[in-house]
This record gives C-alpha cells, structure tokens and sequence, in this order.
C-alpha cells in the first residue's frame, strides 16, 4: 500500500472509530434500562459466557425507555421547542445575516477583506464568554434596562426567557450565517446587475431577480450550518433560558449528569439524530454541490 | 460600473457589526472596573486580575486546557490535512463517505458527540481524563482543520507538483518541498482554530472528562452558574486579547506578504 493510501486511511479510520462507532453505542444503550450499578446501565454483555452471555444481553434489550419518552409530554415538549426555536433563531439569523454579508459584498475589496474578518473574529473568542457577557446586558439590574431607565423607558424582563435563548442563538451563530452567503455574492459577477438596470429594471428589481436567486445556495448552506447544531444546544438554553425553556441538548445533559439516567439520555440522542438526519444529509448535498 | 456600498448597505454593516463586539466590548470594559456591580461603573481598577493571579484552581485549568487544545490541534491537524488530500485528490472509493462524515461531524450538535465518545470510552473501559479528552478533541478539530485545508487545495495548482515529480523527484518528496509550503498559511489557520475550539469546548470536555482533568471552560461555567463574577471578566479579557492579537497579527502578515507580491 503506497503512503498515500496510508494517509487517507488515517482520518478515515479516525471518524470510524471516534464518530461512527460512539452511535452504535449510543443505540445500544438507548435500549437498556438504568440499573444501580456502575455504570448505570443494563444489560451488559457477559463474555465469559460466550454466545449465550451475547444472546443474554440481545433478549435484555427492549424500547422500554422510547416508551418512556413518549409517554411523559416533557420529552414531546422539548424536541419541539427545540426545532421550534432554532427554526426561529435561524430565520432571524438570516434577516441580520443576509443584509450583513450583501452590504460586506458590496465595499471595495480591501475594505471588504477587513469587513469579513471582523465577522470571523468573535468566532474565535470563547463562545463561553460570549453567552456569559450577554447575562450582565439581560438581567433585571443589567445593562439594557440601565440604558431602557436613561431613555425613560419601562425596563424588560428578557433573561431566563425565550427571547434570550432566541438573542443567544442568533448572536453565537450568526458569523456561520454571513460567510456562506458572502462566499456566494462575493463570487457574483456584478456585471449581471449592471446589465439588468441598463435594461431598465430598477435596483430593487435587479436585486431580486438576479442577485437573490445566485445566493439562494448560499443562503441554504447557512441556514442549515446554523439549524443542525442549534437544535442541540446546550450552553445557551442552560446560561440564558429559563427552567421552563427546555431544548433537547438540556435534556439530554440533565439526564446524564443530573438524573445519571443514561438509557434516556442515549434515547433523547437518537431521536435528536434521526431528526437531523435529513437536514444534515442536504447539508452535505450543497456542499457536494459547491465543490463541484 | 461598480458602486460602492449604499446607505442602507453600511447601515446593515453597522448593526450587524455592533451586535457582534457590543457584549464583547462591555465585557472588557467591565473587567477594569473596580466595583463589582456590573450596573455600577467604580473607576478603574486592576483589582480582578489580582484575584485571578491568586486563583489557583483557574490557573491549574489554564494550564490543562492549554495542554489539551496543543495536542489535540497538532493532531487534528495532521489528520485534516491528510484528509484534505484524500478529498482534494480523490482517486479511493471511500471518498464520498470521509466528505460525509466530515460535514457531519462538523454539524454535529457537541451534546450528541460528547455523550456517544464518553459511551465508547466506558464500554471499552477507558478510564476518562486528560487523553479521553484530547481524543474527543481530535474528532471536532479534525472536521474543522480538513475543511480549511481543503478550500485552500481546492485552488492550488497541482501542476507544479507534478513538475516536480517529472524532474524525478519522489512523491512524498514534491509534496513537502512543493505543495506544503504554498497551503502552509491554511495549515497554520487550521491549527489555530482548532487550538481554538480545544479551548472553547465546554459540552465534549464536560462528557469525556475525569477527575484532575479539569478544563477552564469546565471551571468557567461552575462559576457562571453561581453567578457574575468580575474574575471571568478578567480571565476573558486575557483570553480575547490573545486571540485578537495572533488573529490581527496573522491577518496583517498575510497582506503585507500579498503587497510584496504585487510589488
């Protein structure tokens, strides 16, 4: 086997073992039961009884924990709120977004490179601190409502809402928004613009006609970069949401490390996955696509 | 005829812009104030940043996640960029299915990925701590690290690869003398940002950590929970700086590299 076989089989057999794989346990013990044991769960497999130990273990499994899930309305209620607000967050993320990476689009090419590396910046500053800094602008005595006071304005009660998750949401992920929509217009041939308003369609005209159907992809691609993860999340439902703000990423998190209910927590994942299945396999059309 | 950015352009600018660095601009700002009021502006003072010098705990954080993110940065790096290649050059048939578990692992929610690596470390009977989390690391920087290096290969020309194999030089050989210096600057890039992530993972590090392996988001995040505290102001001031300024740093390297070029 030549070297360069070797190298591409290193990353290959690394997600294998490190990506595929954990899921096949993840489904293993989403159709366990939690037992007092450590760890948590059971059946576990005997191998010192050989086949009988693994045909032991395989009558042990059931859907007894799905049943669970769906039976107790907390479980419905969050995987909907999750899809919910991280459709909602992805939605405003696009009108700040969209506009953000046109307007970028649109400078003189220095400008614009400087433009498109301010967006990145805050990316790689602690997402952390960056969820954090927002409870000191958003709490009762913070810094939004001292500045609602100085206006004379009636203060808001936004932190351990919704609205704050929605806020952090949109905030967090909003650079994954910008760069694929910029990636396409910056690529756009403007001399299509020119072309439509010389024959006579307005700029607003132009825009929609030639402009916004080229940076539809685009606009799919971050939509998608920003879905998938948020309807995961965890950090954000948990620093900025209220107890009654629930996101599938918190359950999943409480069930593990609060309730040491790992049958649950696995169940909670799967469901989490094969939901984000679809969405997650036309992200990787659009990008088989773009590299095309 | 090309025009520059209407009024309402810069105004979408503007806002979108000021929504990013608002919360980052205030947290440094509040990290020299000497009240501990975030409502409450006591002058300035360098008051947290003596209690972070004194906090022991932080700094033992510090220390481990720095030693995590260079590890497993190194790593993902190496990885990715054999998995670039492997895209990028094609020519095996598991192609398609690396791209698709790279974009996966990229949209991954952390939650799901930290939760099915502590369930294969536990079933294989890894005891967690420092490597478990370096491995999980590995896994979300090598997604990352795989799609910078393959943008910058996606525009390389390999033709001067192969000249220098025609000129009898051996594969291996072209490409690190050819090829690796020209993406050096994408091979750089993706070793800071997954450096970065590394340093920025709280859910990974919270599944697939142990006892004595602590990380400083780990340690963050208890402290966020009981509260604002000035301290975290300071520590993240520290933390932006640095980044700020190897990012401006790198950023200002690249363009004068690019007017000397032109020159």
């Amino acid at each position: 086997m030549s070297l360069r076989r070797l190298a591409a089989l290193a990353p290959f057999l690394w997600l294998a073992l490190f990506f595929a794989a954990p899921f096949v346990m993840v489904a293993k013990l989403s159709l366990s039961d939690t037992a007092l044991a450590i760890p948590p769960y059971a059946p576990r497999i005997d191998w010192r009884a050989g086949l009988s130990g693994v045909a032991m273990f395989l009558r042990g499994l059931d859907l007894e924990t799905y049943a669970r899930l769906v039976q107790d309305p907390l479980y419905l209620d969050a995987y909907l709120s999750s899809l919910r607000l991280a459709a909602f967050a992805t939605g405003v993320a696009l009108m700040i977004g969209y506009p953000l990476a046109y307007g970028i689009s649109r400078c003189p090419p220095a400008l614009r490179r400087a433009l498109i590396m301010a967006v990145i910046l805050p990316f790689w500053t602690s997402f952390l601190i960056r969820i954090y800094a927002w409870i000191a602008i958003l709490k009762p005595a913070g810094l939004l409502n001292l500045a609602l006071g100085a206006l004379g304005l009636a203060p808001v009660a936004i932190l351990n809402t919704e609205a704050a998750v929605i806020l952090g949401l949109v905030y967090a992920y909003l650079p994954f928004i910008v760069l694929p929509i910029y990636a396409v217009l910056e690529r756009q041939d403007t001399n299509l613009v020119d072309a439509a308003q010389d024959l006579g369609a307005s700029p607003l005209a132009a825009f929609w006609q030639v402009t916004f159907p080229a940076s539809v992809p685009g606009a799919a691609a971050g939509a998608l970069l920003c879905f998938i993860p948020m309807s995961g999340e965890f950090v954000i439902p948990d620093l900025l949401g209220g107890s009654d703000t629930l996101m599938l990423g918190k359950v999943i998190w409480t069930e593990f490390f609060a309730n040491r209910d790992w049958p649950a927590a696995s169940a909670v994942a799967i469901a989490l996955l094969v939901t984000l299945l679809a969405p997650i396999l036309l992200f990787e059309r659009e990008q088989a696509e773009a590299q095309r | 005829m090309r025009r520059g950015p209407s009024a309402f352009n810069l105004a979408a600018i503007g806002f979108g812009l000021t929504f990013l660095y608002a919360p980052i601009v205030l947290l440094v700002l509040y990290s020299f104030n000497a009240s501990r009021l975030v409502t409450v502006w006591g002058g300035f003072s360098m008051r947290w940043y003596r209690a972070l010098a004194a906090d022991t705990q932080m700094l033992d954080a510090v220390g481990v996640t720095l030693k995590v993110g260079v590890v497993s940065a190194s790593m993902a790096t190496l990885l990715g960029l054999s998995a670039a290649l492997a895209l990028t050059r094609g020519g095996f048939r598991g192609r398609k299915l690396l791209a698709g578990g790279i974009y996966a692992t990229l949209v991954m929610p952390e939650v799901i990925l930290g939760l099915s690596l502590l369930l294969l470390f536990v079933s294989a009977g890894l005891p967690r701590g420092f490597w478990t989390v370096v491995l999980g690391h590995i896994t979300l920087g090598l997604a990352y690290a795989t799609v910078v290096i393959q943008a910058r290969l996606a525009t390389y020309d390999r033709a001067l690869e192969d000249a220098a194999q025609d000129l009898g030089s051996p594969p291996w050989k072209s490409f690190v003398v050819v090829t690796l210096p020209v993406i050096a600057p994408a091979v750089a890039a993706a070793w800071m940002l997954a450096f970065t992530l590394s340093l920025d993972d709280l859910v990974i590090a919270s599944f697939t950590s142990g006892p004595g392996a602590t990380t400083l988001p780990m340690r963050l995040y208890s402290q966020v929970r009981l509260g604002v505290d000035p301290k975290i102001n300071a520590i993240s001031t520290l933390l932006i700086g640095m980044v700020a300024a190897s990012v401006v740093a790198a950023y200002l390297l690249q363009q004068r590299r690019g007017s000397l070029r032109r020159k």
